[in-house]
């Protein structure tokens, strides 16, 4: 009997509509995109920061503009998500020997969260904010 | 017991007569606690003998009746038809392997992947059976345990977006075996295994999508396996650069 395997390809470009949990990882992925902007951002910021008060005085107008607080508190909403669904996955690639077991996920997720929320505390603190 | 009238879209294909694979459908009737391969199983008996596909222990244990259910990978007989609304069930074969016939796909890409990575303990050092069994704590059975769970059922690699982009990609089930030995107390064979699991093709192909873990039925975690297993290939590069004196 002759064999003749039948190869059904996936679609390169557009493999990732195939399911929800592509488009939940393709979400995880693009969202850092609006980290690397802001990133971007603060770059210049310390730029300006260097080339003197002036400069530094038209940066912060810049970054106080309606436009710029806008894409500031979508960046904010899309960190946020990126982070969240990071931490959710820890639990998979730390496995901490505890007893004959291993330490529970959710304690290595909460401690990720604990971390971030101190040093965010330390960073507004820092800032005079608190 | 009540009856259940499901139409069944199978994909179908036969090598001989076929370019193409294309649907046929069946209409079943099901019992309520049936589960998709006794639907399967009552098309070949009652509807046409022509229908292929692979199954052996209707028991979730020799991972050979995974299809695609729904566009989901899935174990046809663990897959209860109580948990599937609507009147229509759809079963193709196993995404992302050639298909052989009918619901049966092609293995021998899986099988060459398996046995690449040493699937098989590798003792540190031969000892004759006079000095006595190899002993272990529980500890260390815990710390591998979860991944000797693998059937071998393949829907890890039918849910992997990677390994349907790249078929070289080394995959989820053996990925996660090479690290069930690699962490195995009596084991010595991680510096042979290490070839196939850090060249670009093994772990380093996987970009954590995590859709294995999610479809393995016997919750082995592939997806954590391959994890663990770049931190220590990343350990074990700047173990090497920076303290080359260590040796291996
Ligand atoms: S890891 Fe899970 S899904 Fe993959 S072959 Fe093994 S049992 Fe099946
Ligand atoms: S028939 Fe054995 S796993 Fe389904």
């Amino acid at each position: 009997m002759s064999r003749k395997p039948y190869v059904r390809e996936v679609p390169k470009a557009t493999w990732y509509m195939r399911n929800g949990r592509y488009l939940r990882y393709m979400a995880r992925e693009v969202t850092c995109i609006f980290l690397a902007l802001y990133m971007a951002g603060l770059t210049i910021g310390l730029v300006r920061l260097m080339q003197g008060p002036d400069k530094w005085e038209t940066y912060l107008a810049g970054v106080s503009s309606t436009p710029a607080v806008i894409f500031h508190l979508i960046a904010f909403g899309f960190a946020c998500y990126h982070a969240k669904s990071w931490f959710d996955v820890t639990p998979k690639a730390m496995r901490i020997p505890q007893g004959n077991d291993f330490v529970p996920g959710r304690i290595i997720v909460g401690t990720h969260y604990g971390i971030w929320g101190g040093v965010s505390l330390v960073a507004l603190v820092l800032m005079g904010v608190l | 017991m009540s009856e259940r009238q499901i139409t069944f879209e199978v994909l179908r294909y036969n090598p001989e007569t076929d370019d193409k694979p294309w649907v046929q459908t069946y209409a079943v009737p099901c019992q309520e606690e049936w589960v998709v391969l006794d639907a399967i199983n009552y098309i070949k008996d009652h509807l046409d003998t022509s229908l292929s596909y692979r199954w052996s222990c209707h028991m979730a244990v020799c991972g050979s009746c995974g299809m695609m259910v729904n566009g989901e990978p899935t174990l046809s007989c663990k897959a209860f038809l109580r948990d599937y609304k609507g009147n229509t069930i759809r079963v193709e074969p196993l995404t992302h392997f050639p298909i052989e016939r009918d619901l049966v796909v092609v293995l021998d890409d899986f099988m060459e992947k398996l046995t690449s990575v040493k699937p098989y303990i590798i003792p540190k050092k031969e000892k004759p059976v006079e000095e006595g069994e190899y002993k272990q704590t529980p500890r260390q059975l815990k710390n591998y345990k979860q991944y000797t769970m693998c059937i071998n059922c393949m829907l890890c690699y039918a849910a992997c977006p990677q390994y349907g982009l790249n078929d070289e990609f080394i995959g989820p089930a053996a990925l996660a075996l090479t690290h069930r030995y690699n962490l195995d107390s009596r084991d010595g064979g991680r510096s042979q295994r290490q070839e196939v699991v850090a060249q670009h093709e093994g772990v380093w192909e996987c970009s954590f999508v995590g859709a294995c873990s999610e479809v393995c039925p016997k919750d082995v975690d592939p997806a954590g396996a391959i994890q663990q297993m770049k931190i220590a290939s990343t350990v074990d590069w700047y173990l090497e650069h920076l303290m080359p004196w260590r040796g291996k």
